[in-house]
């Protein structure tokens, strides 16, 4: 029950993007056609879990018992972004047709806020691994769930007679506010 | 100068030396601000007891007394003055529209609310956030009260006598409920 | 380029925010008042300017190929300074207990790290630049980046509480959409595309 509630939170109610602003950047950048964006959210879902297992882990195992939290910030940042160099190389051996359809978001995520802010998050709500993994799956859904809503109605824009002014980013931003107060249509559901 | 070459003991010995200053720096400033950052925490904590209790001369924090109530378990704090219960603080909170809305409430000994403080809440801005004393009126018609006479659910509901925020019937339910449990574990509490 | 312009291409024709988008996130999650925004753009600004600092003098006896891990941890390193000291100095909560500075920009602080304007410029500047004009830019840059949010934030809190600052200019409620997350949307949304007539009119003067 516990982890069906932190599913729904992440995914609607505090959706990761349209609520929590994290995530923008790819959110904006990388939203113009439905296929990439797909490829994105497979992208920060698989960097995303095991960020938050490897930071989890650190955090527990060796910042902690060796008194030095305040390293947090540094260790947790390195951590992710030697480990998306990481799954890189592994991916390019071990599943080239994976690393075709993810491989150019993956330098892309380093600079990717949600991936540490869902890492440090899944440790300031104190969660167990478990949690921790369930809450960066939900959440790396929810960043799915709004990239590829979001690339659906960019790509329709593309055909629509849009002021000269509005065009490209600042009409992107107007959408994304409408979007987002969909979303408030869910607050709530969680009792 | 020309930048230094990059063979693997060049690369080694950087990265090692760069993150030897950083931890160095940081364990120094961690050192330097952690009274400060304790201080303000405990400062956060002390505040809402203030607001809540009347003047007291004791360590609140000294003893807390923690009360099961149905399913929850929530901490007792008491306020004395010259050895004389002058008031009894309850941390408590309930679910409310956006998240758990988080309380501090000070009882007079007879179990008269004193005063609320909110102390974490996420409920709509301009709506549910009227139970904070600074946007509307709403928490003042609680002050003063018994809930031995006053009862603690809003009114519209058909069994209380809290009149309810327009629009935002689910934090007033929220703040009563959380209110209530507070008061069950002054009852329970037994301070006297 | 002189020092003075160095300083203000922040603030209009490369402001961050405005024109290259960088730093999307902060600016949209803390602006929901002037003083959060304003806060959260100083808090960057030190970091950018501290960073920007220690790159340019360091970066020499830097191998190539270790550059990029070596300048996230001075950043890092930068980054949780700040956040322990705004942990120990803006973390009183207000008298009827507003949550406190600290609490408001939450997550954001430790996120500094991740800001591309940071990292950005330590890459693109400071890495190739003297001590001073790095420090210039830093600080051009950083109060750039605090003078869109600012603005934002001052939009958010006009139109949605009647005030800017905590001072009433508008009596009543306001839109209280602006300052709930739909309204960081469509007030930056709104206020890209103003800047972007603004810099059109100034290139053809």
């Amino acid at each position: 029950m516990e982890y069906i509630l932190i599913i729904i939170s992440a995914v609607f109610v505090n959706n990761i993007v349209l609520t929590q602003f994290l995530g923008i950047c790819p959110f904006i950048g990388v939203s113009g056609k439905v296929d990439t964006a797909l490829g994105m959210s497979g992208a920060v879902m698989f960097v995303m879990v095991i960020a938050t297992i490897v930071t989890y882990l650190l955090q527990h195992y060796i910042l902690i018992p060796l008194g030095i939290p305040f390293m947090q910030t540094v260790v947790f940042i390195l951590v992710i972004a030697a480990l998306v160099q990481l799954v890189e190389i592994i991916l390019k051996k071990v599943s080239p047709a994976l690393y075709q359809a993810l491989g150019i978001f993956l330098p892309l995520i380093t600079t990717n806020c949600a991936i540490l802010g869902v890492a440090i998050l899944a440790v300031q709500k104190d969660l167990n691994l478990l949690g921790s993994v369930v809450y960066a799956i939900s959440n790396a859904a929810g960043f799915g769930l709004a990239l590829i809503t979001f690339s659906g109605i960019r790509e329709q824009l593309d055909l629509a007679d849009i002021p000269k002014g509005m065009k490209g980013v600042p009409i992107a931003f107007i959408i994304a506010g409408l979007l987002s107060m969909a979303f408030m249509g869910f607050a709530g559901i969680v009792k | 100068m020309a930048k230094r070459e990059s063979n693997f003991k060049n690369m080694f010995v950087t990265l090692f030396l760069v993150t030897l200053a950083s931890s160095a720096a940081l364990g120094f400033i961690y050192e330097l601000t952690k009274k400060p950052i304790n201080d303000a925490l405990i400062y956060k904590k002390t505040l809402a007891v203030h607001i809540v209790l009347p003047e007291f001369d004791n360590d609140p924090f000294e003893n807390v007394k923690r009360v099961p109530v149905g399913n929850d378990t929530l901490s007792v704090y008491k306020g004395s003055m010259n050895g004389e219960i002058t008031g009894v603080a309850v941390e408590t909170s309930s679910p409310g529209y956006g998240g758990d809305i988080r309380m501090l409430i000070g009882f007079l000994p007879d179990g008269t609310i004193r005063e609320v403080a909110v102390l974490e809440h996420k409920e709509t801005a301009g709506l549910g956030d009227k139970i904070l004393k600074s946007k509307s009126d709403f928490p003042v018609q609680f002050e003063g009260k018994n809930p031995e006479h006053f009862r603690l659910a809003v009114s519209k509901d058909g069994n209380g006598d809290v009149d309810a925020i327009t629009a935002s019937t689910i934090s007033s339910r929220a703040y009563c409920a959380a209110l209530k449990k507070a008061y069950d574990a002054f009852k329970k509490s037994d301070i006297k | 380029m002189n020092n003075l312009k160095n300083f203000t291409k922040g603030f209009i024709s490369e402001n961050p925010v405005f024109v290259l988008f960088l730093g999307l996130c902060p600016t949209l999650g803390t602006s929901n008042s002037a003083i959060n925004g304003l806060s959260m753009g100083l808090a960057t600004t030190f970091v950018l300017v501290l960073s920007n600092l220690v790159i340019s003098s360091i970066s020499r006896f830097i191998p190539d190929k270790v550059r990029i891990p070596a300048y996230i941890v001075v950043i890092a390193s930068f980054v949780t300074v700040v956040d322990f000291l705004m942990k120990a100095y803006l973390n009183t909560p207000g008298k009827n207990f507003e949550p406190s500075i600290y609490d408001q920009l939450g997550i954001f602080i430790p996120l500094i790290v991740v800001n591309c304007i940071v990292l950005g410029r330590a890459e693109a500047y400071a890495s190739k630049n003297p001590v001073k004009s790095s420090l210039i830019d830093g600080l051009g840059m950083g109060l750039g980046f605090a003078f869109a949010l600012f603005l934002l934030g001052s939009v958010r809190e006009l139109l949605g509480n009647g005030s800017i600052l905590g001072f009433k200019f508008i009596r009543g409620d306001g839109v209280l959409l602006f300052v709930s997350p739909p309204g960081a949307f469509l007030a930056l949304g709104f206020l890209i595309m103003l800047m972007r007539m603004l810099n059109q009119r100034l290139a053809k003067n």
